[in-house]
């Protein structure tokens, strides 16, 4: 019987449903309040900060020893920039810490933050990419001219000939409203001073704590031996809590420097303004078309806007070279021109929010795929048909190798079950009747699990991507796995417990998983970029594959029997082909307290694995149904499907969780949240009543429906499916609006669409129809 | 996000908290259901001294008809009026009104004068009591006096109570059977502050309009009733095209306020659409 596939209720819910769930602010208790005070400015010259006296206030001046954040790529075109832990001289982002205060509690604390007066000498702040790059705009960074931090340019010789020989040119301007990922959890810390060892203990909600206390210890430093980091139950990350934040140095400084406990825990406006942002993105592209269809060749200039700071480890390339590397997604490009710019401003810095540039790139084309079809009078699955990706592995323009998926397939899947040409009967009788529906769909390929070659290709510094587990049955039988990745909601330990049940012959319920605490789990990466399911259930399998041949060497011998008739299922050792067996726990007991009868294993049952994959790709196909309130502008999703190929299932509810949350974000992403700055810099969306995700009431029930297409590229079978939602949901809707508007001839080119962008969209076409 | 601090008293009797302003208004907030004033504090954009909490005194949250209206107390809650709370068109209004109103939990503590009180543009509440003409009874330790809608609201976050003054009870005039209301909300998200919204009463008699009431909220520093466009409906029969030339008029005649969520030019197609919606559900 294999665990493997079943939809197993989730092992860490039981404590976070009853209301047990430990996190940062759970562990808040004694320690002494940190606040950060911080600029009411988005650019100037620091003339002086007036401290009160007697009281614990730290400002840059204080912090001796301590560097600056600088992360590296190895790139020409990159300019590292450093991010100091408060700001120096300068303050470069509204938000941006000034000062630090220390005392007995929040509210104390925020009284005495409100006593720090900084003289700052404002300046002319740059908010947006047209100004940053405009002639002779002034640097943010003063050696970064041209306020451009890095900057990829490809553009395959065959580029001019495929848009010569085009019948087709699709022009598309695209702009995506910057967001925050948003966890329900902000950031937050809790840093524990040790006076006996003089190590620090930091808790922290966080993605990658090892990560964390590198980085840590490289700008304090200090001997990573001096540090351990913790991260508890986490509420959610969404890549805002993968980056070293200025925040976390300053509470181990002030741990250390006070000999104290310190507590550090965000609010929403906190989070808002001077966490992570991500997605504002402006994409020129332009497609070139032959009479059937054939995408001959696609031509980018892509921006990003990446804020003040470059974020680390990934650094400010993470969304620039990501656009650079996977516009074209699904489809075969045969001539590939991109330029992409990470564009610096006086704005929050920006790192990874689940699903990097994706989104946006899956808006472009199949945006592109609709244009085209109705320009060249093709029905738009039709041109998709002809263009999407069908024998592997694939190569794309970019050099990315695709494993075996099902593009053309789960496009099928989405079209049946959304019943294509009923609908098409079914709108236009709403259209008589007044009543604009529409439909849309967006194919797309989520590359997943990618180790060590793909990030050293980036030219990243610091390079992720293998995991260590380690993975040990204890004398009574159950199992321990500790895992580098940090799992913070999605389940993983379930997910991984099933995996190794397989291996073992154990139940689910005898296998522990531990994560996220330096002192007891392996170097690893966290939790990021669609990899864990992939990289720590790929070594956990191989790890508890290597306790399980251990296993079976030692009841092997206790039972005269070959090792290769041994198997282990149901909690017992077998030999096979006879009525011969042991309880599991027993010869694990004998493996650790008899190990002189077992001269070949050797003691006991733990065994570490690594695992490092190229990566895999999953596929998926959304498809929507909207209805649009013209007179509103108001939308409303009245059926949303997803036909998904994530390789082999490991917990189908697990999988089906995912996609749902990932959904509800891209529908965020194209009707709902933007962060919004005015023209001085000064972020207007600081709170849940102007920044706004969606509720239950915005987000419709999700239909799903699995393809499992299996490929080699991982030994698990399994592909990732952490971001796929949230990059193929925001173009369904907006190909659906679009679609449903199409009375009016409207083109949307922004997001999120919102009521009142659409209802200007319709006011000038009903101008322009009246002449 | 936590309050600056301060003093918090309870009072146990309406003399009590009237007493209580008397000494410490100038720089203390009365506490109802606290759900504009809490987030306020917590923001530390309010900043009271001392905050007089009213819950104590049970014998302000009631909900009695009298004579020819509703009188409303100060700590009735918004989810008092789930269900219809007086016989004739008025209960269902106001039942189809307070759906609007934030959240379910939310509805469990905010309170009808809270809402008027604090003088949200966006109150859901302040369009009610401004178009169907509410009399609010303001009481202090030196005295009471009526005072109708149109005088109350002078403006965002701004009413005739003063200081050291309770908005004790809001009465709303009963509406008799042959009043018929719509109302039409238009937010970003289930739940949220209107971007626009209209009320519309009429009272009809063999197929026409003997009177009107129509009011938009969420448009302008205050709620604003129409008095011009009621008198433009009373005597005509309830048709499409009256209706249109309404909302046409009612978008022409505000000079709507603007925020990141609406600009004018939008806010005035959304007057114009809920206004001709309300009206149509009123006539339906």
């Amino acid at each position: 019987m294999s665990w493997i596939g079943r939809s197993l209720p989730r092992l860490e819910d039981p404590s976070l449903l009853m209301g047990r769930g430990r996190y940062v602010a759970d562990l808040a208790r004694g320690a002494a309040s940190v606040k950060f005070v911080r600029s009411p400015v988005a650019a100037g010259r620091i003339l002086s900060i007036d401290v009160p006296d007697g009281e614990l206030v730290f400002t840059a001046a204080d912090l001796d020893g301590v560097k600056p954040i600088c992360p590296i790529l190895h790139r020409p075109d990159y300019i590292a920039v450093e991010q100091p832990i408060l700001a120096k001289d300068r303050v470069m982002f509204c938000g941006q810490a000034l000062a630090v205060v220390v005392a007995e509690d929040q509210g104390l604390a925020e009284d005495l933050a409100e006593e720090v007066y900084a003289d700052i000498d404002a300046e002319d702040a740059i908010v947006d990419m047209e100004a940053a790059l405009a002639e002779g705009a002034v640097a943010v960074h003063a050696h970064a001219p041209g306020n451009v931090l890095v900057e990829g340019v490809l553009r395959s010789p065959g580029l001019d000939a495929a848009f010569a020989d085009a019948a087709e040119i699709v022009t598309l301007d695209l702009r995506s409203g910057r967001q925050s990922a948003m966890p329900l959890e902000g950031r937050g810390g809790v840093a524990q001073y040790d006076r006996i060892s003089g190590r620090v203990t930091l808790y922290a909600s966080v993605q990658m704590p090892h990560m964390l206390r590198t980085g840590l210890a490289d700008v304090l430093q200090i001997p990573e031996a001096d540090l351990r980091v913790v991260a508890p139950d986490v509420g959610g990350g969404f890549g805002q809590k993968m980056s070293l934040f200025p925040e976390y140095v300053a509470l181990v400084w002030l741990a250390r420097k006070l000999e104290r406990d310190v507590a550090w825990i965000e609010d929403r406006r906190e989070n808002f303004l001077a966490s992570s942002h991500s997605r504002d993105q402006s994409f020129h592209v332009r497609g070139a078309f032959a009479k059937d269809g054939t995408l001959l060749g696609i031509d980018a200039d892509l921006k990003s806007n990446v804020g003040a700071f470059s974020c680390y480890p990934v650094t400010c390339g993470v969304e620039p070279l990501m656009a650079l590397a996977e516009l074209p997604g699904p489809y075969k490009v045969p001539e590939y021109g991109v330029r992409s710019r990470g564009v610096t401003t006086n704005t929050g810095m920006m790192a990874p929010y689940r699903g990097v540039s994706r989104p946006m790139l899956t808006l472009t084309m199949e945006r592109m795929m609709d244009v085209a079809a109705r320009r060249l009078g093709i029905d738009p699955i039709e041109i998709r048909r002809r263009n999407l990706i069908d024998s592997f592995p694939h190569r794309s323009p970019t050099g990315l190798v695709y494993d075996e998926g099902s593009y053309k397939e789960a496009m099928d899947r989405a079209v049946a079950a959304i019943d294509l040409t009923g609908f098409r009967a079914r709108q236009k009788e709403a259209r008589a009747a007044g009543r604009y529906l529409g439909i849309g769909f967006s194919v797309f390929s989520e590359r997943t699990g990618y180790g060590t070659p793909a990030y050293a290709a980036r030219g990243m510094n610091i390079v992720p991507g293998y995991e260590i587990v380690s993975c040990a049955m204890d004398p009574s039988g159950f199992v321990e796995a500790r895992i580098g990745s940090s799992p913070h909601g999605q389940g993983l330990k379930t997910a991984l417990a099933q995996l190794i049940a397989d291996e073992l012959g154990v139940e689910p319920g005898k296998i522990k998983v531990f994560s996220g605490d330096t002192d007891a789990t392996p170097y690893g990466w966290g939790t990021f970029a669609s990899r864990s399911m992939v990289i720590a259930g790929g070594a956990c399998k191989l790890a508890a594959g290597k306790v399980a041949t251990r296993l079976r060497s030692v009841a092997a011998v206790m039972m005269q029997a070959s090792e290769d008739h041994i198997v282990l299922e149901d909690g017992l050792a077998r030999v096979t082909g006879t009525n011969q067996s042991l309880p599991i726990p027993e010869v694990a007991r004998a493996a650790y307290h008899q190990s002189h009868r077992f001269p070949q294993s050797g003691p006991g049952l733990i065994e570490n694995a690594t695992y490092d994959p190229g990566g895999t790709f999953s596929n998926a196909c959304h498809a929507c149904i909207v209805e649009v309130d013209i007179e509103t502008g108001g939308v409303k999703i009245e059926r949303f499907i997803v036909a998904e190929d994530a390789g082999l299932l490991i917990n189908p509810m697990i999988v089906d969780g995912q996609i749902h949350g990932g959904v509800a974000q891209g529908i965020a992403n194209a009707l709902f949240e933007e962060l919004i700055y005015d023209e001085t810099g000064n972020l207007l969306t600081v709170s849940l009543a102007d920044y706004l995700p969606p509720t239950m009431a915005e987000v419709p029930t999700i239909e799903i429906e699995h393809l499992e297409t299996v490929s080699d590229a991982t030994i698990t079978k399994a592909k990732g499916v952490g971001e796929g939602g949230a990059i193929g949901a925001p173009a369904a809707i907006i190909n659906a609006m679009v679609d449903a508007l199409s009375p009016f001839g409207i083109e949307i080119v922004r997001m999120p669409a919102t009521p009142q962008y659409i209802r200007k969209l319709i006011r000038e076409a009903e101008r322009d129809a009246h002449g | 996000m936590k309050p600056a601090s301060f003093d918090y008293i309870r009072p146990g009797s309406r003399a009590e908290i009237l007493a209580a302003l008397a000494a410490h208004g100038d720089d203390g907030k009365i506490l109802a259901g606290g759900q504009s004033l809490v987030a306020a504090m917590n923001f530390r954009l309010a900043r009271p001294e001392v905050l007089i909490d009213i819950n104590g005194t049970k014998d302000l949250d009631y909900l009695q008809p009298s004579g020819d209206s509703l009188a409303i107390g100060a700590l009735t809650r918004h989810a008092a009026f789930h269900k219809p709370v007086v016989d004739g068109p008025l209960g269902p209004l106001l039942a189809k009104v307070v759906r609007n109103i934030a959240h379910y939990p939310i509805r469990q503590r905010g309170t009808f004068t809270g809402s008027l009180a604090h003088a949200d543009p966006a109150s859901e509440w302040c369009l009610v009591a401004t178009t169907l003409d509410a009399e609010m009874l303001i009481v202090n330790a030196e005295g009471e006096r009526r005072c109708r809608a149109g005088d109350f609201f002078k403006g965002t976050f701004t009413t005739a109570v003063g200081a050291q003054d309770l908005l004790a009870e809001v009465r709303l005039p009963l509406l008799d059977d042959g009043w018929r209301s719509g109302f039409y909300e238009f937010s970003r998200r289930a739940g949220d502050f209107a971007l626009a919204m209209s009320l519309a009463a009429l009272k009809l008699e063999n197929g026409r309009i003997t009177e009107a009431r129509l009011g938009v909220g969420g448009v302008a520093d205050r709620a604003i009733r129409l008095h011009a466009l009621e008198n433009e409906l009373a005597g005509k029969a309830p048709s499409r095209e009256l209706f249109e030339d309404v909302a046409a008029s009612a978008k022409a005649a505000i000079k709507p306020s603007e925020d990141i969520h609406a600009s004018a030019d939008y806010r005035r197609d959304l007057i114009r659409t809920v206004v001709l919606r309300a009206l149509t559900e009123a006539a339906a």
